[in-house]
């Protein structure tokens, strides 16, 4: 039995009730007993922990919607259990995976196979989302009812974007009769072939082929008005520039009930950091320019974007010691989303609210997740972070398997102090 | 007798009034009991020729028309286009001006596009039987629906009758939701909605994407054949999944009426859309509803045949 834990001298913020306010919390068997100003006001239990946060913030627990591990089939790269380390090490206290392993999550009894191992070994809720199409080939729904019945949270094609209208059509139309949510990664495959970054200047100095923002935002655009026919719940997984927010800010006026997810990376980072051909920065959709980034954040601010994600992406060595135009994308993301998720908010650019709303309260209501919330009797889930402690990111101090980060050597402000799932502690910092 | 069916053609259900209808099931009433004699034959159709072109196989069908024309006294002959003049190159309507030639009375026509058997009529001088034309209609297909239906529940009008399936591709569906309708069941019609067709709800149906509740306190349940096709086409996922959610089993069975029947039109894919227990079951009147076939088609076969010219010699 874990002893109560009592939260004393702490900023809270939960976002699920606007709240943001100096007060204290209250852990007791796994839930949240009280949370606020007035949490302190039945005193504490007989035998409780008592934290003095001396002013550090306690948030609902990260929400990681776009989490790609290695098990099944690349453990090399990344397990559920390393996955779940550099979760907890972050703050996230669930992650979604991906169904792009080897299997593809596309059948119920390997749903199945992902939840018992993640019960067995992660340290963080854990929750995969299937395949839209049979192996991620784009023609076949896969068994959304049977999946979704085996504990697929949502379907998506993963790095891939589907070709083909007519099957989009169809697994919106099918996924309305099961409520499932369609995430979707946007970006016309025939337009982007050969791309390796943001097309532009920057690309046309280094000499490497580029992606215009037009293969995002032509997906996007079919998406959002199949949405529109289908009325079904889609999700686009990764917004990367200012065309492609105004065509979400269209379909949202219209009533249509779409939602996007921008990932860190392209909320603090942009083209230029690609400097001599750095491969940790090259990942699908590219990063952008400057004003396609603002462009970015200014919506996740409005709350045109409703998500962040660290679309943790976990590469070796050997996917990445390449040239440029061959390594492959991807960074990982979860042990930094919310340090550097935190520069928008010491920057002024987004309140601290809206960004731990969007990385953890949104996310948890778009999966229908008992999650991203301190209300009474929510599961503790939940981060203490100093907001204003700096850190600087050493490749040899994170939890995930492979080192692909983006922040290398990055001086960060604001860090997870430690990370509770369902009560327990996960993560401590020392 | 004057005939009081006063069409032409059967081309589909669309155009048949709530009294047309009426007729030919109560003249297919009369044909049950012919069919049901040792003596089966008849001499109604003495003399004319019957031809049965099926531009798309069907076994069922094809020979249900051939047995409602020979125990009319008709000279039946089956024409499978699909395996002759087609594949040289001929178009349909060439096809209808040389069997036109021929001088039938009758001609029975399946093809797999929408309003082809239409197309062809206008062509013709003979009478035009609809026995299946892409997704749009199968009349012949609903009246003996009809009959079976009415045979057990003694009327039409106020049945609750669900429709499951593959509506989207159902010229059964379509032909079953007219008559129906214009009889005045309750039509509800149920199926995952990449198998509804755009604006079903407008054809007077409720609409359901649920089994349970398209079923509850249901008279009639229709169930559709799902062909292997939706599968590759993205309609829906797998035969295990859609058993599981679509396909007709006790437990879904349970909350029509105790005494609601269970209806097939056939082939059935046991275990896609239906539970063998249920199909071979004592609600099932699918092995009804094929005997129904042949009273139906002669009715039709009657009331056309009642139009043909009359004088014993030359026609013109």
């Amino acid at each position: 039995m874990i002893p109560p834990i009592f939260f004393a001298n702490a900023r809270v913020v939960d976002p699920s009730r606007g709240l943001d306010a100096r007060g204290a919390l209250l852990v007791e068997d796994g839930r949240i007993v009280a949370a606020g100003p007035e949490a302190a006001n039945q005193g504490v239990p007989e035998g409780a922990e008592i934290v003095d946060c001396l002013g550090a913030t306690v948030l609902p627990g990260l929400v990681d919607m776009r989490v790609f591990v290695g098990e099944p089939g690349g453990e090399h790269r990344e397990t559920l259990e390393t996955a779940s380390r550099a979760a907890a090490a972050g703050g996230v206290t669930t992650i979604v995976t991906m169904p792009d392993t080897n299997p593809v999550i596309d059948d119920p009894a390997l749903v199945d196979f992902v939840l018992r191992r993640a019960r067995d070994t992660a340290i963080v809720r854990v929750h995969p989302m299937a395949a839209m199409t049979r192996g991620l080939a784009g023609d076949e729904l896969a068994e959304f009812g049977l999946l979704k019945e085996a504990g697929a949270i949502a379907f998506t094609e993963g790095r891939r974007s589907l070709k083909s209208a007519r099957v989009m059509r169809n697994a919106l139309t099918y996924a309305r009769d099961f409520d499932a949510l369609i995430v979707h990664h946007a970006e016309d495959a025939d337009l982007a072939c050969g791309g390796v970054m943001n097309e532009g200047e920057t690309a046309t100095r280094l000499g490497l082929p580029g992606i215009p923002r037009e293969a995002e935002t032509v997906v996007l655009d079919r998406d959002l008005r199949l949405a529109r026919l289908t009325g079904g719940r889609y999700h686009a997984a990764q917004i990367s520039c200012a065309a492609a927010v105004s065509a979400l800010r269209r379909a949202k006026l219209k009533g249509n009930g779409v939602t996007a997810a921008a990932a860190i990376a392209h909320l603090s980072l942009n083209e230029n950091d690609i400097g001599a051909y750095r491969t940790f920065f090259k990942m699908s959709p590219p990063l952008r320019s400057e004003e396609e980034r603002c462009a970015v954040v200014e919506a996740l601010a409005d709350g045109t974007i409703d998500v962040v994600c660290s679309a943790h992406d976990p590469q070796d060595v050997e996917g990445k010691r390449q040239p440029f135009a061959e390594a492959a994308d991807g960074a990982i993301g979860l042990e930094t989303m919310l340090s550097v998720g935190l520069r928008l908010f010491h920057s002024g650019a987004v309140p601290l609210i809206r960004l731990v709303e969007a990385m953890s309260t949104a996310p948890a209501r778009l999966l229908g997740l008992e999650a991203g919330t301190l209300a009474t009797g929510a599961p503790a889930d939940l981060v203490l972070v100093d907001l204003n402690r700096p850190w600087i990111v050493r490749e040899e101090d994170l939890h995930s398997r492979s080192k692909n980060t983006a922040f290398e050597g990055a001086r960060l402000t604001g860090k997870v102090l430690r990370t509770l799932v369902g009560g327990r502690t996960v993560y401590r910092e020392h | 007798m004057a005939s009081l069916f006063p069409h032409r053609h059967l081309l589909g259900i669309e155009g048949l009034s709530p009294q047309d209808i009426a007729y030919l099931l109560d003249s297919a009433e009369v044909a049950v009991d012919v069919s049901r004699q040792v003596e089966k034959k008849k001499a109604t159709l003495r003399g004319r020729t019957q031809i049965n072109l099926f531009f798309e196989a069907s076994t069922r069908t094809q020979s249900s028309f051939e047995l409602a024309g020979k125990r009319l006294g008709a000279d039946v002959m089956n024409m499978s286009v699909a395996a002759s003049s087609v594949k040289k190159g001929e178009t349909l309507i060439d096809t209808a001006m040389t069997l036109n030639a021929m001088r039938p009375d009758i001609l029975v026509v399946r093809h797999h596009a929408a309003g082809a058997v239409a197309l062809l009529a206008q062509k013709v001088e003979c009478a035009v039987i609809n026995a299946g034309d892409g997704s749009h209609e199968h009349p012949t297909q609903a009246l003996l629906d009809a009959l079976t239906i009415r045979r057990h529940k003694g009327r039409l009008g106020g049945l609750v009758v669900a429709i499951c399936g593959d509506i989207a591709h159902s010229r059964v569906a379509r032909s079953n939701i007219l008559l129906l309708t214009a009889m005045g069941a309750q039509v509800r019609v149920a199926a995952p909605s990449t198998l509804l067709p755009a604006g079903v709800e407008r054809l007077g149906v409720s609409v359901f994407t649920s089994m349970r509740r398209a079923l509850a306190e249901a008279d009639v349940v229709m169930m559709l054949r799902l062909q292997r096709e939706r599968m590759s086409a993205a309609y829906v996922p797998s035969v295990r999944e859609y058993f599981r959610i679509w396909g007709l089993d006790a437990e879904k069975l349970s909350v029509a009426k105790p005494d609601a029947i269970v209806m097939h039109p056939g082939p059935m894919n046991r275990g896609v859309e239906i539970d063998p227990l249920i199909a071979d079951g004592v609600q099932s009147v699918i092995r009804e509803q094929v005997e129904m076939g042949v009273a139906v088609r002669m009715a039709v076969l009657e009331a056309l045949g009642a139009h043909l010219p009359k004088v014993v010699g030359l026609v013109a």
